[in-house]
């Protein structure tokens, strides 16, 4: 890692100096004020930076040197299934085949590419226990928008405008009820029981004539599967519900346990997690959802089907309409595809196997370390708590911060929200034993550095280009733009 | 009613004058929130039910609601939040108000609880 500051790109300029060549002008030249209106055009001279190329190529690179990546360690961040993305899937999606469509091409031309779109939506129907997908929302969150579209549109249909409430848990993800709001549904919160599971015995009396849905996440989001499941479907529907399954930690039950089994009418997966597409920044992502075959008719369009050996694109009787340009983020899907391909069921199966039994060694190593407070069999991560360090003047954050100065990124701390002081910790399946290792071997340090000198942890990072960052001033008074 | 401060579960703070009161949150909540930086305030003539949502607190860690213990109609929020919402965690009991409320007629204060209350409350949790 580089430890020191890098420049902006704009404090690097020399006035005049050239990083291109543009060829004489071939046409008249004509003054831009007779092409476009004055009043449209900016007086200011925008200030852009004056650097050579090879300044340009000097400057991102050095950036990219103090990245960090999933490709450069460790990546713990609960929740998001930071696993490795395999390189062949960046092979295959530069074949020209693929790489080279355009959306506008007559069908005909792209049955390879449609048949791939069929096959990978009948797959993750497979995989989900449902019946019908569609490939079209661009990501986990639009995947939830678009699957409570479904729900929505299934009840107005049947003639049933007076259910406006979704339940969802206390320790869902906060695109949960961000999505309800704008569907415009109201949330309905469950708590969560000693178990950190639903409170089956509240969401009795939760349920009734208003209720659209449960939105839940299975494994949930402490890492827990939620055993009551079948009889929580039950109430759900009995009330005259639907279920929304959250894939966001679908990579602990693949070949496993299938969400249309538990009574999920609707599911999303995150392709950028599960199915090993790039993600975060290396997006973009893909959040197909899957639904029952009494939903199929409302899902979003264009779905592709197939018609006597050809494979054409079709909007579902009763869509809720387009949510995204063209056909969504292609060439995820085909990572996607390779991913499900190359496992196999079997491969899949010991994915969610292996993901599963790397999150209970680390749970176990660091029990005695830190507070667990639902000390049970977790799924594919788990979640600890910092209070014990908080004697010492020390938080979770501080403890997220001093791993920074031993290489690693931190977890995702603070999440979930019924949790105090929240350390969640996903180790992925795609780990070896000897990185588990060495991260156990850190967080031992750390919690024996909170207690013999705090000042190390509430200091930290010092081994990063920037100290630590002044977070709230950051976000109360953001700088946004640069300027002399 | 007296202006002694009483405290909610979801450790709002509330000081009635009359039939107004004025609503915070308690230090023991902006010290568990962490640096609130943006707050979220309604407007001037809204309505609330008790235990509704009427406000939310976003800080470095999270965003949480601020809950009404009481129902009736907003008279006043803080607007120096606006631009300063470090007045939350600074002066959480005094310059970090957050609204008034005037008490519909007849409605009644929830089960709120004295300083004395809130700190065996705090011990419990």
């Amino acid at each position: 890692m580089i430890n020191k500051t890098i420049p902006l790109i704009f404090e690097r300029s020399t006035p005049g100096r050239l990083g291109y060549q543009l060829p004489n002008l071939d046409v008249p030249e004509i003054p831009v004020s007779e092409l476009i209106p004055e009043e449209y055009l900016r007086v200011e001279e925008p200030e852009l930076p004056e650097v050579s190329e090879l300044e340009v190529v000097r400057h991102y690179t050095q950036l990219s040197r103090i990245n960090y990546a999933v490709d450069v360690g460790f990546y713990p961040l609960g929740s998001c299934t930071m696993k490795y993305n395999p390189r062949v899937h960046e092979d295959l999606a530069a074949l020209p085949g693929f790489a080279n469509i355009h959306p506008y091409q007559p069908e005909s031309s792209v049955q390879g590419a449609l048949e791939l779109m069929y096959n990978l939506g009948k797959h993750l129907a497979t995989i989900s226990g449902l019946e019908a997908t569609t490939l079209q929302p661009a990501a986990g969150a639009h995947g939830e928008l678009a699957g409570l579209m479904v729900i929505k549109a299934y009840h107005t249909h049947r003639g049933d405008g007076q259910r406006t409430e979704i339940i969802i848990p206390d320790s869902a993800h906060g695109t949960n009820p961000a999505s309800c709001a704008m569907v415009g549904y109201n949330v309905v919160e469950v708590p969560s029981n000693e178990r950190g599971a639903v409170d089956v015995e509240v969401l009795k009396g939760l349920v009734g004539p208003k209720t659209a849905g449960l939105m839940l996440t299975n494994p949930n989001t402490l890492g827990l599967f939620d055993e009551n499941i079948a009889d929580i479907a039950e109430i759900v529907h009995d009330a005259g519900g639907l279920l929304y399954y959250d894939g966001a930690n679908a990579n602990a039950i693949l070949g496993i346990v299938r969400p249309g089994d538990m009574g999920f009418d609707v599911v999303h997966y995150n392709l950028h997690k599960t199915f090993s597409t790039p993600h975060g920044g290396g997006g973009p992502g893909a959040g197909p959802i899957v639904v029952s075959e009494e939903l199929a008719q409302f899902l979003p369009g264009p779905v592709v089907h197939k018609d006597a050996g050809c494979y054409c694109f079709s909007m579902p009787e009763h869509s809720v309409g387009r949510i995204c340009s063209f056909y969504g983020n292609f060439l995820v899907y085909l990572k996607a595809y390779a991913y499900i391909l190359s496992h196999g069921s079997d491969g899949l199966r010991a994915v969610s196997e292996t993901a599963v039994l790397h999150a209970n060694y680390m749970m176990r190593s660091l029990q005695e370390y830190y507070h667990l407070p639902y000390d049970r069999i977790c799924m594919h991560e788990f979640v600890l708590s910092g209070k014990w360090q908080r004697e010492y003047g020390v938080r979770t954050l501080d403890i997220a911060k001093r791993l920074l100065d031993y290489g690693y990124h931190a977890p995702t701390v603070y999440f979930p929200l019924n949790v105090e002081e929240a350390i969640m910790i996903e180790p992925t399946e795609t780990e070896p034993k000897s990185t588990m290792d060495e991260f156990i071997e850190v967080m031992r340090k750390i919690a024996k550095e909170a207690k013999d000198n705090p000042e190390l942890l509430t200091s930290a990072p010092q081994n990063t280009p920037l100290k630590r960052l002044d977070e709230a001033t950051a976000a109360r008074k953001p700088i946004l733009r640069w300027s002399k | 009613m007296s202006e002694k401060i009483l405290f909610t579960k979801e450790h709002e703070w509330v000081v009635a004058k009359g039939n107004i009161v004025r609503i915070g949150i308690s230090d023991y909540a902006q010290n568990e929130l962490g640096d609130v930086v943006f707050v979220d305030l309604p407007a001037v003539g809204d309505r609330v039910e008790e235990g509704e949502g009427f406000a939310a607190l976003e800080s470095v860690k999270a965003v949480s609601d601020v809950y009404a213990p009481v129902s009736g109609e907003i008279i006043a929020v803080n607007e120096e939040l606006e631009d300063s919402p470090e007045l939350v965690n600074e002066s959480p009991l005094d310059k970090g108000w957050i609204v008034e409320i005037e008490i519909d007629g007849g409605a009644q204060l929830g089960d709120l609880m004295n300083e004395e209350e809130y700190k065996a409350f705090l011990k419990e949790a």
